[in-house]
Protein backbone atom coordinates (compact mmCIF):
# COMPACT_ATOMS: atom_id res chain seq x y z
CA UNK A 1 0.00 0.00 0.00
CA UNK A 2 1.49 3.52 -0.95
CA UNK A 3 2.41 5.73 1.67
CA UNK A 4 0.84 9.56 1.48
CA UNK A 5 2.14 11.97 -0.65
CA UNK A 6 4.53 14.00 1.56
CA UNK A 7 5.06 17.59 0.97
CA UNK A 8 8.36 19.95 2.10
CA UNK A 9 7.49 23.61 1.75
CA UNK A 10 6.91 26.58 4.02
CA UNK A 11 3.64 26.45 5.95
CA UNK A 12 1.91 28.89 3.01
CA UNK A 13 0.88 28.88 -0.44
CA UNK A 14 3.76 30.04 -2.62
CA UNK A 15 4.57 27.73 -5.27
CA UNK A 16 3.43 24.65 -3.22
CA UNK A 17 -0.55 25.81 -3.25
CA UNK A 18 -1.20 24.52 -6.49
CA UNK A 19 0.26 21.00 -5.73
CA UNK A 20 -2.22 20.89 -2.36
CA UNK A 21 -5.40 22.35 -4.70
CA UNK A 22 -4.68 19.35 -7.17
CA UNK A 23 -4.16 16.65 -4.65
CA UNK A 24 -7.08 17.80 -3.04
CA UNK A 25 -9.00 17.81 -6.39
CA UNK A 26 -8.40 14.05 -7.02
CA UNK A 27 -9.06 13.24 -3.80
CA UNK A 28 -5.16 12.32 -2.57
CA UNK A 29 -4.68 12.58 0.91
CA UNK A 30 -1.04 14.17 1.57
CA UNK A 31 0.92 15.08 4.88
CA UNK A 32 3.46 17.93 5.11
CA UNK A 33 6.61 19.03 6.42
CA UNK A 34 6.73 23.12 7.40
CA UNK A 35 10.53 24.36 7.24
CA UNK A 36 10.73 26.63 9.85
CA UNK A 37 14.62 26.80 10.63
CA UNK A 38 17.51 27.18 8.11
CA UNK A 39 19.11 23.74 10.00
CA UNK A 40 15.73 21.94 8.88
CA UNK A 41 16.78 23.26 5.18
CA UNK A 42 20.40 22.18 5.34
CA UNK A 43 19.98 19.05 6.41
CA UNK A 44 17.32 18.53 3.38
CA UNK A 45 19.85 19.73 1.29
CA UNK A 46 23.06 17.68 3.03
CA UNK A 47 20.56 14.43 2.70
CA UNK A 48 20.18 14.67 -1.17
CA UNK A 49 16.12 14.91 -1.01
CA UNK A 50 16.54 18.22 -3.35
CA UNK A 51 17.56 17.92 -6.54
CA UNK A 52 18.02 21.59 -7.51
CA UNK A 53 18.53 21.98 -3.90
CA UNK A 54 14.95 24.22 -3.88
CA UNK A 55 11.68 23.54 -2.79
CA UNK A 56 9.23 22.29 -3.69
CA UNK A 57 9.74 18.79 -3.23
CA UNK A 58 7.18 16.28 -2.87
CA UNK A 59 8.05 12.38 -2.03
CA UNK A 60 5.44 10.60 -4.11
CA UNK A 61 5.41 7.14 -4.93
CA UNK A 62 9.05 6.30 -4.16
CA UNK A 63 10.71 9.34 -5.70
CA UNK A 64 11.57 13.03 -4.22
CA UNK A 65 10.18 15.17 -6.74
CA UNK A 66 10.66 18.67 -7.58
CA UNK A 67 9.93 21.34 -10.07
CA UNK A 68 6.60 22.42 -9.57
CA UNK A 69 5.56 21.63 -12.91
CA UNK A 70 6.52 18.13 -13.15
CA UNK A 71 4.70 17.50 -10.30
CA UNK A 72 1.87 19.22 -11.38
CA UNK A 73 1.90 17.06 -14.33
CA UNK A 74 2.47 14.03 -12.73
CA UNK A 75 -0.11 13.82 -10.33
CA UNK A 76 -2.48 15.13 -13.42
CA UNK A 77 -1.31 12.46 -15.45
CA UNK A 78 -2.15 9.97 -12.58
CA UNK A 79 -5.03 10.96 -11.64
CA UNK A 80 -6.81 11.36 -15.06
CA UNK A 81 -6.96 15.14 -14.76
CA UNK A 82 -4.67 15.45 -18.09
CA UNK A 83 -7.38 14.98 -20.46
CA UNK A 84 -7.96 11.87 -23.21
CA UNK A 85 -4.96 12.56 -25.60
CA UNK A 86 -2.24 14.60 -26.65
CA UNK A 87 -4.90 17.23 -28.07
CA UNK A 88 -6.70 17.31 -25.50
CA UNK A 89 -3.48 17.63 -22.86
CA UNK A 90 -1.94 20.35 -25.50
CA UNK A 91 -5.46 22.52 -24.42
CA UNK A 92 -4.86 21.98 -20.71
CA UNK A 93 -1.36 22.66 -20.70
CA UNK A 94 -2.06 26.01 -22.81
CA UNK A 95 -4.73 27.10 -20.55
CA UNK A 96 -2.60 26.04 -17.55
CA UNK A 97 0.26 28.12 -18.70
CA UNK A 98 -2.14 30.81 -18.93
CA UNK A 99 -3.07 30.70 -15.23
CA UNK A 100 0.35 30.11 -14.24
CA UNK A 101 1.34 32.92 -15.47
CA UNK A 102 -1.18 34.98 -13.95
CA UNK A 103 -0.85 33.51 -10.31
CA UNK A 104 2.76 34.57 -11.02
CA UNK A 105 2.55 37.80 -10.75
CA UNK A 106 0.21 37.44 -7.07
CA UNK A 107 2.61 34.84 -6.30
CA UNK A 108 5.64 37.70 -5.55
CA UNK A 109 2.88 39.88 -4.03
CA UNK A 110 3.36 39.25 -0.29
CA UNK A 111 7.38 40.01 -0.79
CA UNK A 112 7.05 43.56 -1.87
CA UNK A 113 6.93 46.99 -0.61
CA UNK A 114 3.38 49.00 0.32
CA UNK A 115 3.69 51.20 -2.16
CA UNK A 116 4.98 48.66 -4.55
CA UNK A 117 1.89 46.20 -3.49
CA UNK A 118 -0.93 48.80 -4.30
CA UNK A 119 1.23 48.86 -7.88
CA UNK A 120 1.05 45.10 -8.31
CA UNK A 121 -2.46 44.67 -7.16
CA UNK A 122 -3.64 46.94 -9.92
CA UNK A 123 -1.23 45.42 -12.54
CA UNK A 124 -2.97 41.84 -11.50
CA UNK A 125 -6.60 43.44 -11.90
CA UNK A 126 -5.76 44.51 -15.04
CA UNK A 127 -3.85 41.30 -16.52
CA UNK A 128 -6.82 39.26 -15.13
CA UNK A 129 -9.74 41.26 -16.72
CA UNK A 130 -7.94 42.26 -19.81
CA UNK A 131 -5.78 39.17 -20.78
CA UNK A 132 -6.56 36.14 -19.01
CA UNK A 133 -10.41 36.19 -17.85
CA UNK A 134 -11.41 37.05 -20.91
CA UNK A 135 -9.77 33.90 -22.93
CA UNK A 136 -11.26 31.33 -20.58
CA UNK A 137 -14.66 32.82 -20.91
CA UNK A 138 -14.70 33.02 -24.59
CA UNK A 139 -13.48 29.16 -24.16
CA UNK A 140 -16.64 28.14 -22.25
CA UNK A 141 -18.69 30.50 -24.28
CA UNK A 142 -18.25 29.21 -27.65
CA UNK A 143 -18.27 25.05 -26.89
CA UNK A 144 -21.04 25.84 -23.50
CA UNK A 145 -19.29 22.84 -21.78
CA UNK A 146 -19.29 22.50 -17.88
CA UNK A 147 -15.43 22.06 -18.22
CA UNK A 148 -12.63 23.62 -19.82
CA UNK A 149 -11.17 20.87 -21.99
CA UNK A 150 -12.63 17.66 -23.25
CA UNK A 151 -16.47 18.26 -21.40
CA UNK A 152 -14.59 16.71 -18.77
CA UNK A 153 -12.91 17.44 -15.21
CA UNK A 154 -9.00 18.38 -15.79
CA UNK A 155 -5.91 19.72 -13.97
CA UNK A 156 -7.30 23.61 -15.57
CA UNK A 157 -10.46 23.63 -14.37
CA UNK A 158 -8.77 23.34 -10.93
CA UNK A 159 -5.78 25.64 -11.56
CA UNK A 160 -8.46 28.03 -13.04
CA UNK A 161 -10.61 28.08 -10.48
CA UNK A 162 -7.31 28.49 -7.54
CA UNK A 163 -6.80 31.58 -9.99
CA UNK A 164 -10.01 33.12 -10.04
CA UNK A 165 -10.16 32.88 -6.04
CA UNK A 166 -6.99 34.74 -5.92
CA UNK A 167 -7.45 37.56 -8.14
CA UNK A 168 -11.03 38.00 -6.47
CA UNK A 169 -8.47 38.14 -2.64
CA UNK A 170 -7.27 41.16 -4.47
CA UNK A 171 -10.58 42.61 -6.15
CA UNK A 172 -13.67 41.06 -4.77
CA UNK A 173 -15.81 41.78 -8.05
CA UNK A 174 -13.31 41.15 -10.51
CA UNK A 175 -16.00 38.44 -12.28
CA UNK A 176 -18.26 41.03 -12.73
CA UNK A 177 -18.22 40.98 -16.25
CA UNK A 178 -17.43 37.41 -16.68
CA UNK A 179 -20.95 35.85 -16.09
CA UNK A 180 -19.28 31.88 -17.40
CA UNK A 181 -16.56 32.39 -15.36
CA UNK A 182 -18.94 33.12 -12.31
CA UNK A 183 -21.19 30.06 -13.22
CA UNK A 184 -17.91 28.12 -14.11
CA UNK A 185 -16.89 28.96 -10.40
CA UNK A 186 -19.74 28.00 -8.44
CA UNK A 187 -20.06 24.93 -10.36
CA UNK A 188 -16.35 23.98 -10.00
CA UNK A 189 -16.74 24.76 -6.19
CA UNK A 190 -18.94 22.45 -5.63
CA UNK A 191 -17.20 19.47 -6.73
CA UNK A 192 -17.22 17.32 -3.88
CA UNK A 193 -13.38 16.90 -3.14
CA UNK A 194 -12.93 20.80 -4.08
CA UNK A 195 -15.56 22.05 -1.72
CA UNK A 196 -13.92 20.19 1.22
CA UNK A 197 -10.65 21.60 0.33
CA UNK A 198 -12.34 25.13 0.03
CA UNK A 199 -13.89 24.74 3.94
CA UNK A 200 -12.14 25.88 7.24
CA UNK A 201 -9.76 23.10 8.55
CA UNK A 202 -8.42 21.76 4.99
CA UNK A 203 -4.73 22.03 4.28
CA UNK A 204 -5.61 25.10 1.60
CA UNK A 205 -2.95 28.00 3.08
CA UNK A 206 -4.42 31.58 4.06
CA UNK A 207 -3.50 34.53 2.44
CA UNK A 208 0.18 35.10 2.86
CA UNK A 209 0.86 37.15 5.74
CA UNK A 210 4.70 38.85 7.01
CA UNK A 211 4.94 36.03 9.36
CA UNK A 212 5.11 33.94 5.98
CA UNK A 213 7.42 36.47 4.50
CA UNK A 214 9.88 36.24 7.11
CA UNK A 215 9.92 32.88 7.62
CA UNK A 216 10.58 32.01 3.74
CA UNK A 217 13.73 34.66 3.86
CA UNK A 218 14.70 33.25 6.81
CA UNK A 219 14.99 29.95 5.97
CA UNK A 220 16.37 30.90 2.50
CA UNK A 221 18.40 33.67 3.06
CA UNK A 222 16.90 35.28 -0.56
CA UNK A 223 13.95 37.87 -1.82
CA UNK A 224 14.78 40.68 0.46
CA UNK A 225 14.44 43.30 -2.61
CA UNK A 226 11.52 41.98 -5.00
CA UNK A 227 9.99 44.61 -7.23
CA UNK A 228 6.84 44.63 -8.81
CA UNK A 229 6.06 43.66 -12.51
CA UNK B 1 -2.12 16.61 -45.53
CA UNK B 2 -0.95 19.04 -42.73
CA UNK B 3 1.32 21.59 -43.74
CA UNK B 4 4.79 22.86 -41.94
CA UNK B 5 4.44 24.18 -38.92
CA UNK B 6 4.35 28.05 -38.67
CA UNK B 7 6.37 29.28 -35.92
CA UNK B 8 5.62 33.23 -35.26
CA UNK B 9 7.97 35.23 -32.77
CA UNK B 10 10.37 37.71 -33.52
CA UNK B 11 13.97 37.54 -34.85
CA UNK B 12 15.50 36.34 -32.25
CA UNK B 13 16.11 33.33 -29.96
CA UNK B 14 14.05 34.24 -26.91
CA UNK B 15 11.00 31.98 -25.92
CA UNK B 16 10.65 29.88 -29.40
CA UNK B 17 14.56 28.68 -29.61
CA UNK B 18 13.66 25.76 -27.53
CA UNK B 19 10.75 25.28 -29.52
CA UNK B 20 13.26 25.57 -33.04
CA UNK B 21 15.92 23.10 -31.67
CA UNK B 22 13.17 20.78 -30.82
CA UNK B 23 11.14 20.76 -34.03
CA UNK B 24 14.73 20.46 -35.81
CA UNK B 25 15.74 17.21 -33.57
CA UNK B 26 12.74 15.28 -34.71
CA UNK B 27 13.27 16.55 -38.20
CA UNK B 28 10.31 18.16 -39.11
CA UNK B 29 10.60 21.30 -41.19
CA UNK B 30 9.05 24.24 -40.17
CA UNK B 31 8.23 28.07 -41.75
CA UNK B 32 8.57 31.61 -39.35
CA UNK B 33 7.09 34.31 -39.74
CA UNK B 34 9.12 36.78 -37.94
CA UNK B 35 7.84 39.89 -36.43
CA UNK B 36 9.54 43.00 -37.28
CA UNK B 37 7.61 45.72 -35.63
CA UNK B 38 4.87 45.97 -33.35
CA UNK B 39 2.26 47.00 -36.32
CA UNK B 40 3.11 43.32 -36.70
CA UNK B 41 2.54 42.28 -32.97
CA UNK B 42 -0.83 44.34 -33.14
CA UNK B 43 -1.70 42.69 -36.56
CA UNK B 44 -1.46 39.50 -35.53
CA UNK B 45 -3.40 40.33 -31.98
CA UNK B 46 -6.10 41.78 -33.63
CA UNK B 47 -6.70 38.44 -35.47
CA UNK B 48 -7.64 36.90 -32.99
CA UNK B 49 -5.07 33.92 -32.99
CA UNK B 50 -2.72 34.48 -29.93
CA UNK B 51 -4.83 32.84 -27.15
CA UNK B 52 -3.36 35.26 -24.38
CA UNK B 53 -2.48 37.92 -26.95
CA UNK B 54 1.38 37.04 -26.41
CA UNK B 55 3.84 35.18 -28.99
CA UNK B 56 5.56 32.38 -28.92
CA UNK B 57 2.52 30.99 -31.31
CA UNK B 58 2.72 27.91 -33.54
CA UNK B 59 0.20 26.67 -35.90
CA UNK B 60 0.57 22.97 -35.96
CA UNK B 61 -1.55 20.53 -36.56
CA UNK B 62 -5.04 22.53 -36.79
CA UNK B 63 -4.20 24.68 -33.46
CA UNK B 64 -2.69 28.01 -33.10
CA UNK B 65 -0.95 27.00 -29.78
CA UNK B 66 0.64 29.15 -27.51
CA UNK B 67 2.72 28.83 -24.12
CA UNK B 68 5.89 27.80 -24.50
CA UNK B 69 5.52 24.49 -22.36
CA UNK B 70 2.61 23.28 -24.39
CA UNK B 71 4.03 23.89 -27.29
CA UNK B 72 7.12 22.01 -26.25
CA UNK B 73 5.13 18.85 -24.00
CA UNK B 74 3.14 19.07 -27.64
CA UNK B 75 5.68 18.25 -30.00
CA UNK B 76 7.81 16.25 -27.53
CA UNK B 77 4.05 13.86 -26.88
CA UNK B 78 4.11 13.40 -30.99
CA UNK B 79 7.41 12.67 -31.83
CA UNK B 80 8.39 10.49 -28.59
CA UNK B 81 10.82 12.29 -27.07
CA UNK B 82 8.59 12.01 -23.96
CA UNK B 83 9.77 8.70 -22.44
CA UNK B 84 7.61 5.87 -22.54
CA UNK B 85 6.07 5.69 -19.19
CA UNK B 86 4.57 8.27 -16.74
CA UNK B 87 8.01 7.64 -14.06
CA UNK B 88 9.97 8.63 -17.49
CA UNK B 89 7.96 11.49 -18.15
CA UNK B 90 8.79 12.76 -14.73
CA UNK B 91 12.12 12.40 -15.12
CA UNK B 92 12.33 14.32 -18.22
CA UNK B 93 10.03 17.05 -17.07
CA UNK B 94 12.39 17.37 -13.70
CA UNK B 95 15.41 18.03 -15.60
CA UNK B 96 13.91 20.57 -18.08
CA UNK B 97 12.21 22.44 -15.96
CA UNK B 98 15.32 23.14 -14.18
CA UNK B 99 16.94 23.96 -17.72
CA UNK B 100 14.43 26.50 -18.42
CA UNK B 101 15.12 28.17 -15.61
CA UNK B 102 18.54 28.86 -16.96
CA UNK B 103 16.69 29.36 -20.35
CA UNK B 104 14.96 32.17 -18.76
CA UNK B 105 17.92 33.51 -17.19
CA UNK B 106 19.24 33.41 -21.06
CA UNK B 107 15.87 35.11 -22.41
CA UNK B 108 16.65 38.34 -19.64
CA UNK B 109 20.20 38.19 -20.61
CA UNK B 110 19.60 38.75 -24.45
CA UNK B 111 18.03 41.80 -24.34
CA UNK B 112 20.64 43.71 -21.89
CA UNK B 113 23.33 45.91 -22.39
CA UNK B 114 27.01 46.69 -20.51
CA UNK B 115 27.47 45.89 -17.10
CA UNK B 116 23.64 44.60 -16.32
CA UNK B 117 24.35 42.40 -19.35
CA UNK B 118 27.74 41.31 -17.78
CA UNK B 119 26.26 40.46 -14.23
CA UNK B 120 23.24 38.60 -15.57
CA UNK B 121 26.02 36.07 -17.45
CA UNK B 122 27.81 35.70 -14.83
CA UNK B 123 24.53 34.96 -12.94
CA UNK B 124 24.02 31.96 -15.46
CA UNK B 125 27.85 30.65 -14.75
CA UNK B 126 27.18 30.34 -11.10
CA UNK B 127 23.94 28.30 -11.35
CA UNK B 128 25.20 26.55 -14.02
CA UNK B 129 28.44 26.05 -12.30
CA UNK B 130 26.97 25.06 -8.98
CA UNK B 131 23.35 24.05 -9.15
CA UNK B 132 22.65 22.74 -12.64
CA UNK B 133 25.57 21.21 -14.50
CA UNK B 134 26.58 19.02 -11.38
CA UNK B 135 23.25 16.94 -11.54
CA UNK B 136 23.26 16.44 -14.96
CA UNK B 137 26.94 14.78 -14.40
CA UNK B 138 25.76 13.06 -11.73
CA UNK B 139 22.76 11.39 -13.79
CA UNK B 140 24.83 10.49 -16.67
CA UNK B 141 27.65 8.70 -14.01
CA UNK B 142 25.11 6.88 -12.41
CA UNK B 143 23.62 5.33 -14.93
CA UNK B 144 26.67 4.88 -17.75
CA UNK B 145 23.83 5.87 -20.36
CA UNK B 146 23.82 7.57 -23.43
CA UNK B 147 20.97 9.73 -22.55
CA UNK B 148 19.66 11.59 -19.80
CA UNK B 149 16.45 9.42 -19.33
CA UNK B 150 15.55 5.90 -19.90
CA UNK B 151 18.35 5.05 -22.67
CA UNK B 152 16.78 6.67 -25.43
CA UNK B 153 16.76 10.38 -27.05
CA UNK B 154 14.08 12.81 -25.27
CA UNK B 155 13.40 16.58 -24.97
CA UNK B 156 15.68 16.59 -21.76
CA UNK B 157 18.88 15.52 -24.16
CA UNK B 158 18.14 18.43 -26.67
CA UNK B 159 16.86 21.12 -23.92
CA UNK B 160 20.26 20.42 -21.71
CA UNK B 161 22.58 20.62 -25.00
CA UNK B 162 21.02 23.90 -26.31
CA UNK B 163 21.49 25.27 -22.84
CA UNK B 164 25.63 24.16 -22.94
CA UNK B 165 26.01 25.77 -25.96
CA UNK B 166 24.60 29.22 -25.58
CA UNK B 167 26.53 29.30 -21.98
CA UNK B 168 29.78 28.02 -23.95
CA UNK B 169 29.20 30.44 -26.42
CA UNK B 170 29.88 33.34 -23.55
CA UNK B 171 32.68 31.04 -21.75
CA UNK B 172 33.92 28.33 -23.65
CA UNK B 173 35.55 26.27 -21.06
CA UNK B 174 31.90 25.88 -19.02
CA UNK B 175 32.31 22.19 -19.28
CA UNK B 176 35.83 21.95 -18.18
CA UNK B 177 34.82 19.93 -14.74
CA UNK B 178 32.24 17.83 -16.45
CA UNK B 179 33.89 15.46 -18.32
CA UNK B 180 30.56 13.40 -18.86
CA UNK B 181 28.66 16.13 -20.24
CA UNK B 182 31.39 17.18 -22.55
CA UNK B 183 31.41 13.73 -23.87
CA UNK B 184 27.63 13.91 -23.66
CA UNK B 185 27.56 17.16 -25.59
CA UNK B 186 29.87 15.75 -28.49
CA UNK B 187 27.53 12.58 -28.98
CA UNK B 188 23.79 14.80 -29.07
CA UNK B 189 25.36 17.18 -31.13
CA UNK B 190 26.49 14.08 -33.64
CA UNK B 191 22.86 13.24 -34.31
CA UNK B 192 22.34 13.69 -37.65
CA UNK B 193 19.54 16.42 -36.99
CA UNK B 194 21.09 18.03 -34.49
CA UNK B 195 24.04 18.30 -36.43
CA UNK B 196 22.22 19.67 -39.29
CA UNK B 197 20.68 22.25 -37.42
CA UNK B 198 24.06 23.22 -35.68
CA UNK B 199 25.12 24.19 -39.41
CA UNK B 200 25.51 28.05 -40.98
CA UNK B 201 22.35 28.52 -42.53
CA UNK B 202 19.98 26.78 -40.34
CA UNK B 203 17.10 28.23 -38.64
CA UNK B 204 18.87 28.59 -35.72
CA UNK B 205 18.86 32.39 -34.21
CA UNK B 206 21.57 33.96 -33.23
CA UNK B 207 22.06 36.71 -30.29
CA UNK B 208 20.63 39.56 -31.32
CA UNK B 209 23.56 42.00 -32.10
CA UNK B 210 23.29 44.40 -29.38
CA UNK B 211 22.36 47.35 -31.78
CA UNK B 212 19.31 45.97 -32.67
CA UNK B 213 18.27 45.00 -29.49
CA UNK B 214 16.19 48.18 -29.12
CA UNK B 215 14.38 47.39 -32.12
CA UNK B 216 13.02 43.43 -31.07
CA UNK B 217 12.08 45.63 -28.00
CA UNK B 218 9.73 47.84 -29.18
CA UNK B 219 8.08 45.16 -30.89
CA UNK B 220 6.48 44.38 -27.25
CA UNK B 221 6.27 48.23 -26.37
Amino acid sequence: MAAKPRLYYFDGRGKMESIRWLLAAAGVEFEEEFLETQEQYEKLLKGGSLLFQQVPMVEIDGMKMVQTRAILSYIAGKYNLYGKDLKERALIDMYVGGTEDLMGFILMFPFLSAEDKEKQRAFIVQKATSRYFPAYEKVLKDHGQDYLVGNNFSWADVHLLEAILMVEEKKSDVLSGFPQLQAFKARISSIPTIKKFLEPGSQRKPVPDDKYVETVRRVLRMYYDVKAN
Amino acid sequence: MSGKPILHYCDARGRMESIRWLLAAVGVEFEERLLQTKDDLTKLRKSGTLLFQQVPMVEIDGMKMVQTRAILSYIAGKYNLYGKDLKERVLIDMYVEAIMDVNDLFITHEILLGDERKQQFATIVDKVTNRYFPVFEKVLKDHGQDFLVGNQLSRADVQLLEVILMVEEGKPDILAKFPLLQSFKARISNIPTIKKFLQPGSQRKQPIPEKNIDQVMKIFS
